[in-house]
C-alpha cells in the first residue's frame, strides 16, 4: 500500500528537517525512527505516561498524540537538545544524576522534559508545584521521592548562577 | 549498630552511579532503539474470546497487501517450535506463543504479520479473517477447582495446576490448646509491576553462522537456553545480546513467548525481524499479569497476644498458561511465619488455570501478597484482643539474640533486629504524634487510620522452590558470576552475564571491585557479556544481584589481588605474609624501598613471563561462579527447605486520611524503617525503597486487572489501570538500620523488592484503622475509592 506522503519543515533542538511523511506518522515516529532521535520513548501511545514529553513553544506535549503533519513549521526541543551544546548534561540533567532521579531511565526524558519546562516558567517552585509539573509522567521506579529532589537540587543550583 | 558498618573506602559512600548519565541524556539503548539493517516489524491478531474454537484463519487479503510478508499461524508455528516451559508437573498445559485450534483467553494472540513498518504490519492484521466458534469458559477460580468445572486444559484433565498440604510443627496440638482462633478472607487483586516500556525483542539470523542474534528487554533466568530448547537449536546457536537497556521489569520482563515467535519468523524468513508491544498488547496478551490470591486465614493465639499457628490456604488464579507463575506459591514457604516467632503452620497452595491472561513474576515473587496476608491476620488478632498492634508485634518479633532462626518450613534466617529497626521507625515518625493527628482528625469528623506493617524480604534469589513444587526437578543452583580483567594499561574492567533494568549493577560492580582492588570505582568499566561470552547466570531476581553478583565480583577481586601479590612476593623476594597491599601497589611491610606499582605489577602480568611465579598465568584476569550461599539442598518429605539465604526487614508506617464524600484516600505522612545489611550504593537501596513502597501503594489503592463477567480484560489503558502519580505518592522518609548478614562478604543483603513488600498491607493496615470506628473493614485489594465509599454507605461486606 502506498501511502500519499506530505512535506513537512520542523525544526527539531534548533535543526530544520524537511522529510515527506505520511500523515498518520506521529512525531514520536517521526522523531525516532525518521530522525533516529532515539532519546524521546513510546510508553503507552494515548497520552497518559508522559514518557514521549518534547518540548513544543514552551511547554511540554505528548509527541505520541500529534502527527508529524501537525508539526509543519514547528520548533520541538527533545530530550537530546536540553543539554549542553558540547554534549554534557545540563544543570537538570547533572541533578538527576547527583540525585540519582532515575533508574531504568526509560520515564527520564519525559521527566526531565517536564521539569526543564517547569523551570523555564517557575525557577523556584515548591515541591507541590513540581510534583503537579510532573503529575502527567508515569515513573515506576522511583516512587518520585528523587525526581522531586533533582528538580529542587537544580532550582537551587541555577539560583547560585549555575549554568 | 550504626547505619553502616565497616571501614568501607566505597562500599556504603553516596557516590554517583554509573548508568545515570547516559539516561539523562537521552543516550540509553534500548531495545526499540536498535534498527538492524532491512529489520521487519510485527503486529498480532488476537482472540476476541476468552474461549473458542479456532475453526478457519483466511490470511489471503492481508499477504496481498504489498509489504507484507507473512503471516504465521499457531498451526504452523507449533508444528516447528517446542512448548515453553512450565515451572510445574504439568506437561499437557502445552504452552505455544500462539494459539493453535483454541484460543483459552481474550487477548491471546493468534496469527502474527511481518511486514515492513509496524503500521503496515497492522493493517494487514486488521484483513485476517478468523472464524471462532465461542466456548465455555471459566473465570472464577473458585469455581474452577470444583468437580465439573469448564476445563481450560482439558487434556490435563484439572484446572488444578499444582496442591499440596504442608504441615510444619504440631499445627492441631497448638490449635487445640491456644486460647482464641480467628479465621478471615483475604483477597490480594491482579495487579502487576507494568513498565512503562513494553516488552520488545529484535532477532537475526544468519544462515552463514547458523547463529540466533537476540536484542530483548528480558530479566528472565535461563532464557537463551529456553529459547534455544524451544525453538530446538543448540544452546551456542542462539547469541543473547545482555547490553540492552530495559526500561523497568521488577520481575515481569519474561518474553519468552514473544522471543521464540519472533525468533522462529527471523529464521524461517531469513530478515532481521522486530517486535516491540503496544500497550494493548502489553495487558493484554503480554502474559504479565501478577499474582491473583484468595488467602483464607486461620490464626491460634492466646490472650497475652502469643501466636502459636497459623493455618494458610493460598488459592492462586494464574490464567491460561503456566511458566514459572505457579512458583509464586513457593517463594514464600521461606518466610511463612514473617518475623514472627510462630512455632507451626499449615500451608496449602493451590495454583488454579482460568480463561484469563496468564501470570508471569512479579516483584518479590508472591511474598507481598503473603506479607499482606500476614500483617492482615496481625492487625485482627490485636483488634480481637484490644492490645496495641505495635505491642502485639514486639511480643511476637524473633530477637536479635536468636539468629541464625529456624522457622517451621525449614529456612533460617540470617540475622535481624525487628525491635530496633521498628523502635527506631517509631521515633522517627514521632509515632504518638502520628496517633494524635488521627484522632484529632476523626475529632473534627474526618476519617483516618495509622497503618503499621512489619515484615522480611527474603534475599539472595535462590530457586528451591523449583524441587519443592516439582520433585522431577533437582535444580540446587542459582549460581551467579563474574569475570575481572585487568588489561594491559592498568584499566579495571568487570564483566557481568545478564541485562539489568534499573537496579545500578555496573555500579555495584565497581563499587565491589573498587573496594577489594583499592582502585577508583570512577575508572572501572562494567560491561554486560552476550549469552556465549557468558559465565553462568541466573538474572537479577528474587533481590540477588547484591548479593549474588557483588559476592561473585567480591570473589573474582579477589583472585586478582592474590595474583598481583604473588607477583611481588616473586619479585621482592618476601613472603606474602609480609607484604602489604595498598591503592593498588605492594610493598614489604616496614620497608617501603622494597615496593612494586600497580603499574609495574600489571607490566610483569602481561608482558614479563620471566617474571611470574611458577604456575601463575599470563595476563591479569579471574572469574568467580558463586552458589547461593545456603544453597544446595533439596526438599525434605514433609517439604521443608532452605529458601532464600538473607532476610532484610522493613516497618511501615503510614497515615492515611479519607475524605468522607468521595472516600479518597489520601496518605499524610509514610516511613519506612529499613535493614537490609550492609547497603553498598545507599541512593540506589533508597531509591528502589521509594519505588517499591509507590508501586505498593498502587497495588494497595489502585491497580487492578479487572475482567467483564465475559472475560473481557476491563483495564487495558492507563486510563482503567492506575498506576500512581507524584499526587499519589507522598513524601517518603526512609529510616536506615544495617544488621550485617553473616553469610555476605560486606554484610550485604538484599533491597530490589523492598518496599513492595510491605507497602500494601501497610495501607491496607491504615485503611482499616480508618474504617474501625465505622464497624467496617475491607480484605481486598485494591481499596478502592468505590469500595471505601460503599463501607461508608454502611456496608459491612462488599
Amino acid at each position: 500500500m502506498s501511502e500519499k506522503l506530505y512535506p513537512v519543515s520542523i525544526t527539531v533542538n534548533g535543526k530544520a528537517h524537511a522529510a515527506e511523511v505520511p500523515s498518520r506518522l506521529t512525531l514520536v515516529d517521526f522523531l525516532r525512527d525518521t530522525l533516529r532521535l532515539t532519546g524521546t520513548h513510546v510508553g503507552c501511545e494515548h497520552g497518559i505516561c508522559g514518557a514521549c514529553s518534547v518540548i513544543l513553544d514552551g511547554a511540554p506535549v505528548r509527541s505520541c498524540l500529534m502527527f508529524a503533519v501537525q508539526l509543519d513549521g514547528c520548533s520541538v526541543t527533545t530530550i537530546e537538545g536540553l543539554a549542553r551544546p558540547d554534549g554534557t548534561p545540563s544543570v537538570l540533567q547533572d541533578a538527576f544524576c547527583e540525585a540519582h532521579g532515575l533508574q531504568c531511565g526509560y520515564c527520564t526524558p519525559g521527566m526531565i522534559v517536564a521539569s526543564h519546562a517547569l523551570l523555564e516558567s517557575n525557577p523556584q517552585p515548591s515541591e507541590a508545584e513540581i510534583r503537579d509539573a510532573i503529575g502527567g509522567n508515569l515513573c515506576r521506579c522511583t516512587g518520585y521521592q528523587q525526581i522531586v529532589d533533582a528538580v529542587q537540587l537544580a532550582a537551587g543550583n541555577l539560583a547560585k548562577g549555575a549554568k | 549498630m550504626s547505619a553502616q558498618p565497616g571501614n568501607y573506602r566505597y562500599i556504603g559512600t553516596r557516590r554517583r552511579t554509573k548508568e545515570d548519565p547516559r539516561f539523562v541524556t537521552g543516550r540509553g539503548h534500548y531495545v526499540a532503539d536498535i534498527a538492524l539493517p532491512g529489520m521487519k516489524h510485527v503486529a498480532l491478531v488476537t482472540s476476541p474470546h476468552a474461549s473458542a474454537r479456532i475453526k478457519a484463519i483466511r490470511t489471503d487479503k492481508a499477504l496481498a497487501l504489498p509489504g507484507v510478508h507473512y503471516a504465521l499461524t499457531g498451526e504452523e508455528l507449533c508444528a516447528n517450535v517446542d512448548p515453553l516451559y512450565v515451572g510445574v508437573d504439568a506437561p499437557k498445559v502445552a504452552r505455544y506463543p500462539l494459539a493453535r485450534g483454541v484460543v483459552r483467553y481474550a487477548g491471546e494472540w493468534v496469527v502474527a504479520v511481518v511486514a515492513d513498518s509496524r503500521a503496515l504490519a497492522e493493517d494487514a492484521a486488521e484483513r485476517i479473517e478468523i472464524d471462532y466458534e465461542p466456548t465455555d469458559y471459566i473465570l472464577d477460580p473458585e469455581k474452577a477447582i470444583l468437580p465439573g468445572a469448564v476445563l481450560v486444559h482439558p487434556d490435563h484433565g484439572s484446572n488444578v495446576l499444582y496442591r499440596r498440604t504442608f504441615t510444619w510443627g504440631p499445627v492441631e496440638a497448638d490449635f487445640a490448646k491456644a486460647q482464641h482462633k480467628l479465621a478471615f478472607r483475604a483477597r490480594w487483586g491482579r495487579s502487576a509491576t507494568v513498565p512503562i516500556e513494553t516488552f520488545g525483542i529484535a532477532a537475526q539470523w544468519d544462515p552463514g553462522t547458523g547463529l540466533l542474534d537476540v536484542w530483548a528487554s528480558i530479566q528472565m533466568p535461563k532464557y537463551p537456553d529456553q529459547l534455544a530448547r524451544a525453538l530446538r537449536l543448540p544452546g551456542n546457536a542462539v547469541r543473547v545480546h545482555f547490553d540492552v537497556d530495559v526500561g523497568g521489569s521488577y520481575g515481569v520482563k519474561r518474553g519468552i513467548k514473544h522471543t521464540v515467535l519472533v525468533g522462529y519468523l527471523a529464521k524461517k524468513l531469513g530478515m532481521p525481524v522486530r517486535f516491540i508491544e503496544d500497550r494493548l498488547e502489553n495487558m493484554r496478551g503480554g502474559d504479565m499479569h501478577g499474582p491473583d490470591r484468595i488467602f483464607d486465614m486461620q490464626v491460634a493465639f492466646d490472650t497475652d497476644g502469643t501466636i502459636h499457628s497459623l493455618k494458610i490456604r493460598a488459592l492462586d488464579d494464574v490464567g491460561a498458561y503456566a511458566g514459572r507463575s505457579p512458583l509464586q506459591l513457593g517463594k514464600p514457604v521461606g518466610a511463612i511465619v514473617g518475623p514472627y516467632r510462630i512455632t507451626s503452620v499449615e500451608y496449602e497452595p493451590i495454583s488454579v488455570l482460568t480463561n484469563k491472561t496468564a501470570q508471569e513474576a512479579v516483584r518479590g515473587f508472591g511474598q507481598s501478597p503473603t506479607n499482606y496476608a500476614l500483617e492482615t491476620a496481625i492487625d485482627r488478632v490485636a483488634r480481637h484482643l484490644g492490645m496495641d498492634r505495635v505491642e502485639l508485634r514486639r511480643k511476637n518479633f524473633i530477637t536479635r539474640d536468636q539468629f541464625p532462626y529456624l522457622i517451621p518450613s525449614g529456612s533460617t534466617y540470617d540475622s535481624g533486629d525487628y525491635h530496633t529497626v521498628l523502635d527506631k521507625a517509631l521515633r522517627a515518625a514521632d509515632f504518638p504524634a502520628l496517633v494524635a493527628e488521627r484522632d484529632a482528625a476523626r475529632k473534627a469528623g474526618r476519617l483516618a487510620g495509622v497503618g503499621i506493617a512489619t515484615c522480611l524480604e527474603p534475599s539472595g534469589g535462590n530457586s528451591a522452590f523449583e524441587p519443592l513444587f516439582n520433585p522431577k526437578n533437582e535444580t540446587t543452583t542459582w549460581m551467579d558470576s563474574c569475570l575481572v580483567r585487568v588489561d594491559i594499561s592498568g584499566a579495571v574492567t568487570g564483566v557481568m552475564n545478564t541485562s539489568t533494568s534499573g537496579q545500578g549493577h555496573e555500579t555495584l560492580v565497581a563499587t565491589v571491585l573498587g573496594e577489594i582492588l583499592e582502585r577508583d570505582p570512577d575508572t572501572i568499566r562494567v560491561v554486560h557479556a552476550d549469552s556465549l561470552n557468558a559465565l553462568p547466570s541466573n538474572s537479577p531476581v528474587g533481590s540477588r544481584m547484591a548479593i549474588m553478583l557483588g559476592g561473585a565480583a567480591a570473589g573474582a577481586a579477589k583472585k586478582v589481588k592474590a595474583a598481583l601479590m604473588a607477583i611481588a612476593a616473586h619479585n621482592l623476594g618476601v613472603a606474602q605474609e609480609s607484604l602489604e597491599y595498598r591503592d593498588g601497589s605492594i610493598s614489604a611491610k616496614g620497608d617501603a624501598k622494597k615496593s612494586l606499582s600497580w603499574d609495574q605489577l600489571v607490566e610483569i602480568a602481561h608482558r614479563k613471563f620471566h617474571k611470574l611465579p611458577p604456575g601463575l598465568e599470563p595476563g591479569l584476569q579471574a572469574k568467580f561462579v558463586w552458589e547461593v550461599p545456603t544453597g544446595g539442598g533439596l526438599p525434605t518429605a514433609d517439604g521443608r527447605i532452605q529458601m532464600y539465604p538473607c532476610y532484610s526487614f522493613e516497618a511501615h508506617l503510614v497515615l492515611v486520611e479519607i475524605d468522607p464524600a468521595t472516600a479518597q484516600p489520601k496518605i499524610r505522612r509514610y516511613l519506612c524503617g529499613h535493614d537490609c545489611g550492609t547497603m553498598i550504593n545507599p541512593d540506589i537501596v533508597h531509591g528502589m525503597t521509594y519505588g517499591g513502597i509507590a508501586h505498593g501503594i498502587g497495588a494497595a489503592l489502585y491497580e487492578k486487572f479487572a475482567f467483564s463477567d465475559n472475560g473481557q480484560l476491563a483495564s487495558q489503558t492507563f486510563m482503567d489501570y492506575l498506576m500512581p502519580s507524584a499526587l499519589e505518592v507522598p513524601g517518603i522518609d526512609i529510616v536506615d538500620h544495617c544488621t550485617p548478614s553473616p553469610l555476605t562478604e560486606f554484610g550485604q543483603k538484599g533491597s530490589g523488592e523492598a518496599g513492595y513488600l510491605g507497602a500494601p498491607a501497610a495501607i491496607a493496615s491504615a485503611i482499616n484503622d480508618a474504617l474501625a470506628p465505622l464497624g467496617a473493614s475491607i480484605d481486598e485489594l485494591p481499596m478502592t475509592p468505590l469500595a471505601i465509599w460503599t463501607q461508608l454507605q454502611g456496608g459491612k461486606t462488599q
